[in-house]
């Protein structure tokens, strides 16, 4: 009797208060969940679950998928990150249809299929990146500039809170992040000249608790970065999710590029805080450092990369560290308390820049220009938005990278107009930008992707794993030292974390351009991955 | 100067002759302009013919529309349709619609043939291809030919004339990914040649010169490249002036199966 109390306690708390911020703080002890964006709140994607070996993974068996239930629109992508809470997987199928399933057998509970406003102006898909949970709400950005709350049990709107006109072009593509009581989130539509911000919104009730300008308004320090009133339509987008440090207090956000993207010369000065990382107090919003990898932008490389905090021997010394694999091609680390430069090195081919100064900051040896310029990496970057992942275990930096890309950047003068696009030019590249066509008959040297494992004390490359094809895969690695990945050839790997080596892959039959989540249900653990237009998760036989 | 250097000297001049826009006072790039007729070509041609010029009333290679002017007003119409038309929406990108729009611009521009040769004959072009060119033995036209090499029963759609005659005098200086020759080696020394269909880290899905539809496994392989250099021979040598005439007239003419 006493047992079946204490039962109907436990499920009555588990219903009551599903995922209090504790767990995400301490995500790391929960692995049987998966609980935010990249797994734990450091941004490493790294699950402590090791039921599946590389001694075992050859016996990797698909248990369920999941298809869309409309008809894939064509601009769409499912880049959506599951989130995993007691049993219970939610996703988002794009644009904005949020599902939660069954994880063990992908039967659905409910769906919640939001209609977005027909004005919604997306540059480059109508994609969502995941939702975020807090106790009993899940919290999604929406593609015509919302953020909604829902309840985690039934899919019932709790409140929706405008973040910018979609007109205007402001979207919410990024899965927002849980810190406290607070929804961290900010707007997409940079191409469109918004002016972007990083808020944090109360969960509870929506309301706006502080706003960060990422394009700083007159008065604010930065302003001065820029001249010509360009700040106005400046860009310095939220498109990928941060980080939290709970010891320093300190949220970690990448940004995105300044606007327009390709003519720099409407926008003299560093356009702060475009294509930087920013490191904010958790409680206020206020600026604690910044850092810009590539200061006055001109070929689209915005930083809307997953800041990975690592506590690392650095130097002989213990030191709280930030890693950035930059589009830019150079990967950074900072010291994630101050700020400072630690070290930057090349990951790919790049000819804009021939170097990074003793402070970080490139030394420019390229441009966009009107009669259009060679430059690597392409626009699309050596990496974007996929996430990369870091294995305390290993050491190793895992970066889902594009190699010996080139785009031909061209600025040209484009007035800004509200809704239209703002970009000042264009790249015009071989490798298609956004999604692969259903064939591949490109020429090797035009460029290809690749898993790198990457030192992050030395900016080494330890082993790559080549693709035919580029890559818009998030990895994930295990603490049985396991990469799982993907890419545009459809194919899903799980790789040696240590050495590369591929030690399993299924067919998906379409692009992955999501990151992986692990989780467990009744001691199985499972792996999944978005693909084209469905989601597959496999176990062991 | 070799007839290659020519041909590329030809395209250069005819790119740098490219207009800027007098409405909005810039131009596009050669890349843009490249990547707009890669895009015309799947998009636009089978309606709008090669030149732009098939629809009667319509000519968009002249650099006139009627219901635009602005490259904005063109990029509208690309995406939205024109209602009440046979113009139908497209699900393009700004940037999509913005080097077709790029394309559009340079055709005014660019040359409708690249030699003075003298009128063709189609009649006479056709029994070349059928015989003395031997075009059939790698080509379909039609019901005839076979398929290892493009089809070109509607290459008069697809392509316009300076580009079938630069197909013909130097065929390797363009070669399209479609068209993409591969070879390769089998570990058993088996050489296997074929034009690519399709490729991923593990395999090459080509159609060899067999006409088979063949998927080929990297680990099975000793070698394999893709070729810079068309299996299609250089016609320059082997044609009269007048006969190049005659089968750029009759390929030009070729407007699919009626």
């Amino acid at each position: 009797m006493l047992r079946r109390i204490v039962f109907t306690l436990l499920t009555a708390i588990t219903l009551t208060a599903q995922t209090p911020f504790d767990r995400l703080v301490n995500a790391e002890r929960d692995p049987a969940n998966w609980l935010t964006y990249s797994g734990t709140l450091d941004g490493q994607r790294y699950s402590r679950l090791t039921q599946i070996t590389p001694a075992n993974a050859k016996d990797l068996e698909l248990k369920w998928v999941l298809q869309t239930r409309a008809p894939a629109e064509p601009n769409s992508k499912y880049e959506a990150t599951s989130l995993v809470s007691n049993g219970v997987l939610y996703t988002v199928q794009p644009p904005n249809v949020v599902v939660a399933l069954d994880a063990a057998n992908g039967k659905i509970f409910w769906t919640y299929p939001y209609n977005p406003a027909p004005s919604a102006r997306l540059c480059c898909g109508r994609i969502n990146r995941g939702l975020a949970i807090l106790g009993n709400t899940l919290f999604m950005g929406t593609i015509d500039g919302n953020l909604i709350a829902l309840d985690a049990r039934d899919g019932h709107t709790m409140w929706t809170t405008p973040i910018g006109r979609p007109e205007a072009g402001y979207s919410v593509t990024v899965a927002p992040l849980i810190v406290k009581d607070k929804v961290i989130a900010g707007p997409a539509g940079g191409e469109y000249g918004i002016s972007g911000f990083l808020s944090a919104y109360s969960a509870e009730t929506g309301k706006e608790m502080w706003r960060f300008n990422t394009i700083p308004q007159p008065g604010e320090a930065g302003h001065e970065s820029w001249e010509n009133d360009a700040w106005k339509h400046g860009g310095g987008s939220i498109w990928t999710t941060g980080s939290y440090d709970p010891a320093l207090n300190l949220i970690y956000w990448g940004i995105g590029n300044a606007s327009p993207d390709w003519n720099g010369d409407v926008r003299p000065g560093d356009n702060l805080y475009t294509s930087s990382v920013i490191a904010l107090d958790a409680d206020t919003g206020k600026l604690k450092w910044h850092f810009q990898f590539t200061p006055h932008d001109e070929f689209d490389f915005d930083a809307t990369q997953v800041p990975v905090l690592a506590d690392l021997i650095w130097q002989g010394k213990p030191r709280k560290v930030l890693l950035f694999a930059n589009r830019n091609g150079f990967f950074y680390v900072l010291d994630r308390q101050t700020g400072e430069f630690l070290l930057g090195k090349p990951f790919a081919k790049v000819t804009w820049a021939d170097g990074l100064d003793a402070k970080g900051r490139p030394n420019r040896v390229g441009h966009s220009t009107p009669e259009g310029s060679l430059i690597y990496p392409e626009n699309q970057g050596a990496t974007n938005w996929y996430n990369p992942a870091y294995s305390p275990r290993t050491g190793l930096f895992y970066i889902p990278s594009w190699l010996d890309t080139h785009s031909i950047n061209t600025s040209r003068v484009e007035p800004y107009k509200e809704g239209n696009q703002y970009g000042g030019g264009s790249a015009t590249h071989e490798v298609p930008a956004l999604r692969p066509g259903p064939t591949n008959k490109r020429l090797p040297e035009v460029g290809y992707g690749a898993i790198q494992a990457l030192d992050p004390k030395t900016g080494a490359i330890k082993w790559h794993f080549n693709m035919m094809d580029v890559t818009d895969s998030g990895v994930l690695v295990t603490a049985s030292d396991i990469v799982f990945a993907g890419g545009r050839e459809g194919y899903f790997y799980a790789l040696d974390a240590r050495t590369g080596a591929p030690l399993w892959k299924a067919m998906v039959g379409g692009a992955v351009s999501a990151g992986p989540t692990s989780y467990a249900v009744e001691g199985k653990q499972y792996i999944s991955i978005p693909a084209g237009n469905a989601i597959f998760t496999f176990a062991l036989r | 100067m070799a007839l290659k250097s020519i041909l590329f000297s030809l395209v250069l001049t005819a790119v740098a002759a490219l207009p800027a826009f007098p409405q909005e006072g810039h131009g596009f790039t050669p890349a843009e302009i490249q990547r707009g007729g890669i895009a015309y070509s799947s998009f636009c041609v089978n309606c709008h013919g090669p030149d732009g010029d098939q629809i009667s009333g319509v000519n968009l290679g002249s650099n006139q529309f009627r219901r635009a002017q602005s490259d904005a007003e063109l990029i509208r119409i690309i995406q939205k349709g024109i209602p009440g038309t046979p113009m139908p929406p497209g699900a393009y990108t700004d940037e999509q619609a913005a080097v077709l729009v790029a394309y559009l611009r340079s055709m005014a521009t660019s040359p409708r043939s690249t030699r003075k040769g003298p009128p063709g004959d189609p009649s006479r072009g056709k029994a070349l291809v059928e015989a003395k060119g031997q075009c059939l033995n790698c080509h379909r036209i039609g019901h005839q030919g076979t398929v290892t090499g493009p089809d070109l029963t509607s290459i008069g759609i697809t392509r316009r004339l300076a580009e079938i005659e630069i197909a013909l005098l130097d065929p390797s200086i363009d070669i399209r990914p479609e068209n993409r020759p591969v070879r390769a080696v089998a570990k058993d020394g088996t050489k296997i040649a074929g034009t690519l269909l399709n490729q991923d880290t593990y395999t090459i899905q080509i159609l060899d010169s067999n006409a088979t539809l063949r998927s080929l496994y990297k680990t099975n392989l000793r070698e394999y490249e893709f070729l810079k250099v068309s299996p299609m021979p250089n016609f320059r040598d082997r044609l009269s002036e007048q006969e190049i005439s005659d089968v750029v007239s009759y390929l030009v003419s070729l407007k699919g199966l009626r």
